[in-house]
């Protein structure tokens, strides 16, 4: 289960959805895994702005991994500076992203430089760096779901459907 | 059989979860060729992208686009340890109408050859409103998030099963598993019952619809309905 899948996903109790104590899951008994993945740039790059900070912060803190990430998004940081040289529209897109970029608006970021080493330790963090075993817990209903060779089983029990 | 959620469950866990699970390995080496219109429609996506593929089985189409990021789910743990190999992607035991993800994060979902195990117009109609509040909203003249759903179609006169309008829509379909070396020449073929609703012109439109989609483009392909869906604006 890599770190960037647990920044997708959430308890599968529909009324966990609405409270914002179920996201992200919080690990629980995890131990580690690396695997090796090819380092694709542009594929880190457009990434990013999907990704949530705060949820990856408290993920990888949990793990104790909290110094592989950086205090801010770098495409942020990116988008500020870009700012600062007199964007006036850079309200509008803040709020863009923070609901998300969306799928066209993708690729006319690409020329905002973020550099090769960033992403690359992001790679790493994110694609590369997974929990074989331990639990997934919702902190809203408490459930703890089984992380098994690698593969989370978000299957629930009768009683919860 | 609305009023019964939980019998629903049951007959599926026997006619769909189940057989899959006995024939995981099977069905894995004889599905491996990407329909055309999911093939064109994950080839499209930007670089980047995150979305869900919703009732994988064996991830055949996990391999099509690897500068995308796929969560990968399906019920059987048996069709997962084969569809989780599939680098950068990610495969998750999941159920279709539990998906343990957030709200409006993803850029797609794939659902092929799914929602028509789904054994009530209630279920199936859900499952499409499951995926849809997963996907962006549309956003700045952006359509957002899209999702690409197949089903089985009852229109499909010249296919080996002959089914057309006016045929019998919710079937059971005998899977033949032949022995093979481990069981021995001499046993005789096993047979699993799959169900399947199948779909007449039309109906997962509104289905669609029903689930509260906007519908982008749909179409007939191979014995199949489909349709590329997204939220309302
Ligand atoms: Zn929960």
């Amino acid at each position: 289960m890599k770190l960037l899948t647990t920044n997708f996903l959430t308890c599968a109790v529909k009324t966990c959805k609405t409270s914002p104590l179920s996201f992200p899951l919080h690990f629980k008994d995890a131990t580690l895994e690396r695997t090796e993945i090819d380092f694709d740039p542009l594929f880190m790059r457009n990434l990013l702005p999907r990704v949530n900070w705060d949820a990856l912060t408290t993920t990888a803190t949990e793990l104790g991994l909290q110094a592989l990430v950086p205090a801010k998004n770098p495409v942020d940081v990116v988008e500020q500076s870009r700012g600062d040289d007199g964007d006036i529209d850079v309200q509008a897109e803040a709020e863009a992203d923070a609901e998300g970029t969306t799928i066209n608006a993708t690729e006319t970021n690409a020329d905002h430089e973020i550099e090769e080493e960033i992403l690359r330790r992001l790679h790493n963090l994110l694609l590369e760096t997974g929990v074989v075993e331990g639990k997934l817990v919702c902190g809203n209903c408490g459930f703890e779901y089984p992380i098994k060779e690698g593969v989370g089983n978000f299957l629930l029990p009768a009683h919860l459907v | 059989m609305a009023e019964q959620p939980r019998d629903e469950l049951q007959y599926e866990n026997e006619h769909v979860h189940e057989v899959y699970d006995q024939i995981a390995t099977h069905f894995s080496s004889t599905r491996y060729k990407p329909w055309p219109v999911v093939d064109e429609f994950l080839r499209s996506l930007p670089a980047g992208a995150v979305g869900l593929d919703v009732g994988c089985g064996n991830g055949k189409y996990l391999p099509v686009n690897k500068s995308v990021f796929i969560i990968a789910s399906d019920r059987s743990k048996a069709l997962i340890d084969i569809a989780r190999q599939h680098e950068p992607h990610t495969a998750i035991v999941a159920d279709t109408l539990h998906l343990p993800h957030p709200p409006a994060r993803f850029d797609f979902a794939i659902s092929i050859a799914v929602i028509h195990h789904l054994s009530s117009v209630e279920r199936r109609v859900q499952a499409i409103r499951t995926i849809i509040q997963t996907l962006r909203p549309p956003l700045k003249g952006s359509s957002g998030g899209q999702a690409l759903i197949f089903v089985w179609a009852l229109e499909q006169k010249y296919s080996r099963r002959g089914w057309d309008q006016g045929s019998q829509q919710d079937v059971l379909v005998p899977w033949i598993l032949k022995p093979d070396q481990t069981s021995g020449p001499d046993s005789p073929p096993k047979t699993y019952q799959r169900y399947y609703h199948l779909y007449h012109e039309g109906e997962l439109d509104n289905d669609a619809i029903a689930a509260g989609a906007r519908i982008l483009r749909s179409g007939y392909d191979r014995d199949n309905w489909w349709v590329i869906i997204a939220r309302q604006a």
